[in-house]
């Protein structure tokens, strides 16, 4: 079930999310967002706890965390 | 567990913010404390000079902008005529401890019932990566290309250390947002920065140690890492008065 | 009829603010304009009003605009030195179009320079003082009466326009100790609602207060289009003047504030011994009264101008007369100040001279 939300278009790709993810459990993508910059996304959606980390340092809300699950329509 | 997302106290626009500065996470903290604390309606904000100029693109409640380094004297003036309101100031190094020192202080020893925010990050971003009055003994920066302190720079100004000797404050914590761990103590101070105003205990101020990676001229974790090695060595973290 | 009682110049102006509502005042002591804050530090309490000695004028006049945009009539004061160290948060206030009084008891300049009467702060007040394209509303009393009535219209000018107004005395006038007839206040025009004030934004969208324009590309182009049109404004609709026995005048005499009420004794003096002389007094000194000037200087042969500085007002005259007549010069700064036997004596001088036996020019 994953329960993170990456709003990319708001990512600035600086990459506190994948530096303090207890969980090893981001990276940076190879595909870029609208701004040309790289974004958070999930190894494994298994493997996260939501312990909501990556949203405390994330400069630019662009993330959002859901521990009961994404809703579909913020696929 | 509950859900984590953006309070709208924050408006949905995207900041003007280098990738990595601390400026995006300050804000989070400080619009969530005024969510938790019931007081967007009530709450008159100043923007400083500086990167956080923009303040008022950013927070959805009512803001004024100051010349540079005045925003304590501004906030005076407000907070005197509505004492009933909540009146914040958001500044940075340049902005309160080099040009606004005397209103700094004078603000704080008048025990001015406001709450300070305080970002130090060691540099002045807006303009280009000039030496702060905080910048450390040592590092470079676009005017002390030799490292502070070569040329009669001084030492760093350490803010939290000058202003606890006076007795008209109240309250003054450093913490910073460079870990989750710094960041919960970040919204815990400046929640009880918040909530002396509302309590009219008086001057309360947070000092928040915070990361400039692109004037730094480093990678976002290396800038982590300066904060947590570097920064901290110099400007301790911790409660620096509390009058409560 | 209001009591009249006898007041120094500093405190008809604080007693005038407070009758006019002003409730917040911030200011540093300085001389010769201390009696405005310790008159204010002791009035302001009783009338549930505030005042904050700052930590200096810089802080002060930043702790008006604050007030300004909280929504409070308020003013801070000073003299020469101090006014200069205003000068950052004059233009942000002009900039952000908020009302407030600054009032200016000049004293001798450059620099520290000394605390006797001096109007050389002239140039300053009217030209705007600070960085950027603005202008202050700029009063010249030239008596404590007057001082009183301007100040509680000053509150009304400026509430008005949305612009600061600068009341410009001198140290004479703020330490003159004259009758005053203490008049209620009535406001002169029918005010605006103070739509920008920041008191929390319960019930409305939040409100800005800010000088910085970045967005759109042309947005300060236009702010200051805006100014501007609004500058025009004032200066079609506030326009004052005051004559003196001008309307067979050989010599009209030229002088704003104190000089200009010595100006008007050597005028009778000079009337006594026969000499068609009349007096001209701008008390707007921005807008300039231009019109008046310019009929003035049509109907007459000579202008003398006269001011406590080394020419700085003659510049506002000379444009605003078009070269109609020739413009005669007397004035010192540094503290000096004319006599009525002084300015006389000039007035003679002129008779004598060439310019005067050509008759109109």
């Amino acid at each position: 079930m994953k329960k993170i939300h990456f709003e990319k278009h708001r990512c600035k790709g600086c990459g506190l999310c994948v530096i303090f993810c207890p969980q090893k459990n981001l990276r940076m993508s190879e595909d870029l967002n609208d701004q040309g910059l790289s974004y958070p996304e999930e190894i494994d959606p298994a493997c996260c706890n939501a312990c909501g980390l990556c949203f405390r340092m994330c400069p630019d809300t662009a993330i959002e965390i859901h521990p009961e699950g994404v809703k579909n329509s913020k696929k | 567990m509950q859900t984590l997302k953006r309070t709208e106290v924050l408006k949905d626009a995207l900041t003007h913010y280098c990738p990595g500065c601390g400026h995006g996470i300050i804000h989070r903290l400080v619009a969530e404390v005024i969510e938790e604390l019931g007081i967007r309606e009530i709450t008159i904000g100043t923007a400083p000079v500086g990167c956080a100029v923009l303040l008022y693109d950013y927070f959805n409640c009512d803001i004024i902008e100051c010349s540079h380094g005045r925003p304590p004297a501004v906030a005076t003036g407000i907070k005197r005529i509505h004492p009933d309101k909540i009146v914040f100031t958001y500044q940075g190094d340049g902005d309160l401890a080099a040009i606004g020192t005397a209103e700094t202080i004078h603000a704080a020893n008048r025990g001015e019932n406001i709450t300070v925010i305080f970002v130090n990050n060691a540099i002045y971003g807006m303009t280009g990566g000039q030496m702060a009055p905080t910048t450390l003994t040592g590092m470079v920066s676009t005017t002390s290309r030799d490292g502070r302190g070569q040329h009669g720079e001084g030492p760093p100004l350490k803010v939290c250390e000058l202003l606890s000797s006076l007795d008209g404050v109240y309250y003054l914590e450093r913490t910073a947002v460079s870990t989750p761990k710094d960041v919960n103590s970040t919204k815990r101070a400046i929640k009880k920065a918040f909530q002396n105003q509302i309590d009219g205990k008086g001057f309360s101020l947070v000092e928040v140690l915070s990361m400039c990676p692109t004037d730094w001229k480093v990678s976002t974790a290396k800038a982590v890492d300066f904060v947590n090695n570097d920064m901290k060595e110099v400007f301790p973290l911790g409660v620096y008065k509390d009058k409560s | 009829m209001g009591k009249k009682i006898l007041l120094k110049g500093n405190e008809v102006m604080s007693e005038a603010a407070i009758q006019a509502g002003c409730r917040f005042f911030a200011g540093y002591p300085i001389t010769p304009q201390n009696e405005v804050p310790e008159y204010m530090s002791r009035r302001m309490p009783q009338v549930g009003g505030v005042f904050v000695q700052a930590e200096s004028e810089i802080a002060a006049i930043n702790m008006v605009f604050g007030a300004s945009a909280a929504g409070a009539r308020c003013m801070t004061s000073s003299s020469s030195p101090g006014i200069s160290l205003k000068q950052e948060g004059i233009s942000y206030i002009a900039g952000a179009e908020l009302p407030c009084l600054i009032a200016n008891m000049q004293r001798g300049g450059p620099g520290l320079g000394n605390i006797r009467a001096s109007q050389a702060d002239y140039f300053q007040a009217v030209k705007g003082g600070g960085h950027g394209d603005y202008r202050l509303i700029v009063l010249a009393p030239a008596s404590t009466q007057e001082l009183y009535n301007l100040t509680m219209n000053a509150f009304d000018w400026a509430d008005y326009y949305r612009n600061p107004v600068l009341m410009l005395g001198d140290g004479i006038l703020g330490q003159m100790t004259e009758p005053v007839e203490i008049l209620p206040y009535e406001p002169i025009l029918d005010l605006p609602e103070k739509d920008f004030i920041l008191d929390g934004c319960k019930g409305r969208d939040p409100r800005v207060v800010k000088t910085l324009v970045l967005r759109p590309a042309e947005g300060l182009v236009d702010h200051n289009e805006h100014l501007q049109k609004k500058y025009r404004r004032i200066e079609s609709e506030l326009s004052l003047c005051d004559e003196y026995r001008v309307e067979d005048a050989d010599i009209v005499i030229a002088a704003y504030g104190i000089t200009s009420r010595i100006a008007k004794g050597a005028v009778r003096m000079a009337r006594e011994k026969g000499m068609k002389v009349g007096l001209i007094r701008p008390i707007t000194l921005w807008p300039f009264p231009k019109e008046s000037f310019k009929k003035v200087a049509y109907d007459t042969s000579q202008i003398l101008v006269v001011e406590m500085s080394h020419g700085q007002f003659i510049e506002d005259v000379k444009l605003a007369i078009e070269a109609a007549c020739p413009v005669e010069f007397l004035g010192k700064g540094g503290g000096w100040y004319p006599t009525e036997e002084i300015i006389l004596e000039k007035i003679e001088s002129m008779i004598t001279s060439p310019v005067a036996a050509k008759g109109r020019v």
